[in-house]
């Protein structure tokens, strides 16, 4: 059976929730293998027996130091190495780097940003704000597909997979760009907003009072998103902004709160299972895409729904 | 010293307009095209370094800076050019051939680092995306193929001419890091890092006279075996319209819109 790499992606020592559903993708398709690039590569390791992983390969080396250059460069002797028959990478910033960087190098086709992957290796994309999915699939080399994180529910099951390490060596090339100091994003209570199940997003509607939002968030337990509106006023970070320019999110549930939805926001949250809008302006065209909406003031209709949440949480 | 600056723009469909598929490839012809949103930060910053380093505070002849943008695209991408070169930059190379048309991610990071390479750049400035395709990987993948230093996701830049040397606060989901390089430097930019100006009435009209040099692959020395549609390393299976979502329940809040609310989401196991 082909072998299919996975990169675990991995913060402060913790591995990312995508890092399971990448898991689920490569068991799918062939012999799932992650590769952890850490030093402290067993603690990692770890986390992932209760994902389908068949062999786990480790590589040392100074990565927070050299990011992406340094990482692809390793993983690109990886594959030559083992000939996989797919490279499977989270869509983030540094992911698709890594996934561009190793295209080149190996000489490979690439994909970004599938919301699927099959056991043929057909990807499926979301694009153009997703009003149009594309099925494509990669015709030269060893394919390097970046997937976006929630895009399936990762199999939980036990694993105790063998562990064995790879020596890679870092030309002086991807050693250009040192990094000297990093500042990780500090994490509140709530669910990271592309990982999150449930995102709740407030808009120029809020005038600058998120409350009302971030409230039915946690009683949802949910992640807060933000206009491009709400963003630009400084209401909140940028970090939290949805759309085009921002983040792309595909949650179970996404509630619009006193957001129009011009096209660039709903580029953003288009593609998610089920979509609540509440407005006062019974003409926002968020009120056209979605499942169920509230014409009204997001002042009454959210704390009156983050009441009744809470209430029947007991 | 004189820093040669180069920055990387893509004319694309306006992003407020409907985007189709025709043949597996975006239908560029039907809809209105406009400079890349995410470049106009690049020539911003761009004009910013060299503002910062002229005996005149301002680019252009007399700044002892060069900023040059580098395109590939249709003849028609020389409207994108105009608008940034309005904005200050000083000149422009469009890499423009009936083979490049189809050309992927992967053949059009080799165009633009060939013809990078052609130039004496210190820097090369991109976006962080553009807005049709929104890959993000050109930056990475000229970085690759240059073997030069790759400084991306900036959302701060500080640039010592003196020294050579630039360090940047990278900006991503995972948290703030702070990297530095020698030049050459492929460096990308955030959409926060500045405001990009308007072009001035002067600047248009300075524009008009700024010089495009058109190049082909010949002049690039690329085989047109490596690009194009014919060459592309994925393959488009089919593309879909994304079916209509349905008409949804929709009412108005009568004092009870909250309630209802919570209703529509126990129904659908929501909450």
């Amino acid at each position: 059976m082909s072998s299919v790499l996975f990169l675990v992606d991995h913060t402060a020592g913790k591995i990312s929730k995508a890092s399971g559903e990448l898991a689920t993708y490569a068991k799918s398709i062939g012999e799932s293998v992650a590769v952890i690039f850490a030093d402290n590569a067993d603690a990692i390791a770890s986390q992932l027996n209760t994902f389908p992983v068949d062999k786990i390969i480790t590589v040392s080396g100074e990565w927070d130091k050299y990011g992406a250059p340094a990482i692809a460069e390793g993983l690109s002797q990886l594959i030559a190495a083992k000939n996989p028959a797919a490279v499977l990478i989270t869509s983030t910033a540094t992911g698709k780097e890594i996934a561009a960087r190793v295209s080149v190098i190996t000489g490979s086709g690439i994909i970004t940003d599938a919301v699927s992957v099959d056991k043929d290796l057909i990807t499926t994309q979301s694009v153009f704000g997703g009003s149009t999915t594309v099925h494509s699939t990669v015709t030269k080399g060893v394919p390097v597909i970046t997937v976006r994180a929630n895009s399936i529910e990762a199999t939980i099951t036990t694993s105790s997979a063998p562990t064995e390490s790879f020596a890679a060596t870092i030309s002086d090339a991807a050693k250009l760009a040192p990094i000297s100091s990093a500042t990780p994003v500090v994490k509140g209570g709530r669910p990271d907003l592309t990982e999150a199940s449930i995102v709740v997003s407030g808009g120029r509607g809020t005038n600058g009072d998120f409350k009302p939002v971030e409230a039915l968030a946690d009683a949802l337990g949910a992640a807060v998103g933000a206009s491009r509106a709400a963003t630009d006023a400084g209401w909140y970070p940028h970090s939290n902004q949805v759309g085009q320019t921002g983040k792309t999110v595909s949650p179970q549930l996404y509630v619009a709160a006193g957001i129009s939805g011009a096209i660039q926001h709903r580029a953003g949250m288009q593609t998610s299972k089920t979509i609540v809008a509440i407005n006062k302006d019974p003409e926002a065209p968020i009120l056209e895409i979605a499942d169920f909406a509230v014409v009204g003031d997001l002042f009454n209709v959210l704390p009156q729904a983050t009441a009744q949440i809470i209430a029947r949480k007991g | 010293m004189c820093m040669q600056i180069a920055i990387c723009i893509k004319q694309v469909p306006d992003s407020w307009a409907e985007k189709k598929m025709a043949g597996g490839v975006l239908d560029r012809a039907g809809v209105d095209a406009v400079l890349n949103d995410l470049d106009e930060y690049a020539v911003e910053e761009a004009l910013r370094i060299v503002e910062a380093n002229s005996p005149t505070k301002e680019a252009g002849e007399g700044s002892g800076h060069t900023i040059t943008l580098i395109s590939m695209g249709p003849e028609r991408a020389s409207e994108a050019i105009r608008k940034a070169l309005s904005m200050g930059a000083d000149d422009a190379i469009l890499v423009s051939d009936p083979s490049l048309a189809g050309s992927d991610a992967l053949a059009t990071s080799l165009v633009l680092a060939e013809v990078i390479k052609k130039g004496n750049y210190d820097l090369v400035l991109c976006g962080t995306e553009s807005t049709d395709a929104r890959m993000s990987v050109i930056p990475a993948m000229i970085s690759q193929r240059l073997a030069w230093a790759q400084l991306t996701f900036a959302g701060k830049v500080a640039v010592d001419p003196t020294a050579s040397t630039v360090e940047i606060e990278r900006i991503t989901e995972f948290g703030n890091q702070v990297m530095s390089a020698k030049f050459p430097v492929v460096l990308s930019v955030i959409e926060k890092i500045n405001e990009p100006r308007y072009p001035s009435f002067k600047g248009i009209m300075a524009a008009k006279k700024k010089p495009i040099t058109t190049m082909s692959l010949a002049d690039t020395g690329i085989d047109a075996a490596n690009v194009g549609a014919s060459a592309a390393w994925s393959a488009v299976k089919d593309a879909l319209p994304r079916p209509a979502r349905g008409a949804g329940v929709k009412l108005t809040d009568e004092g009870n819109g909250g309630e209802k609310l919570v209703e529509f989401l126990v129904e659908k196991r929501l909450a």
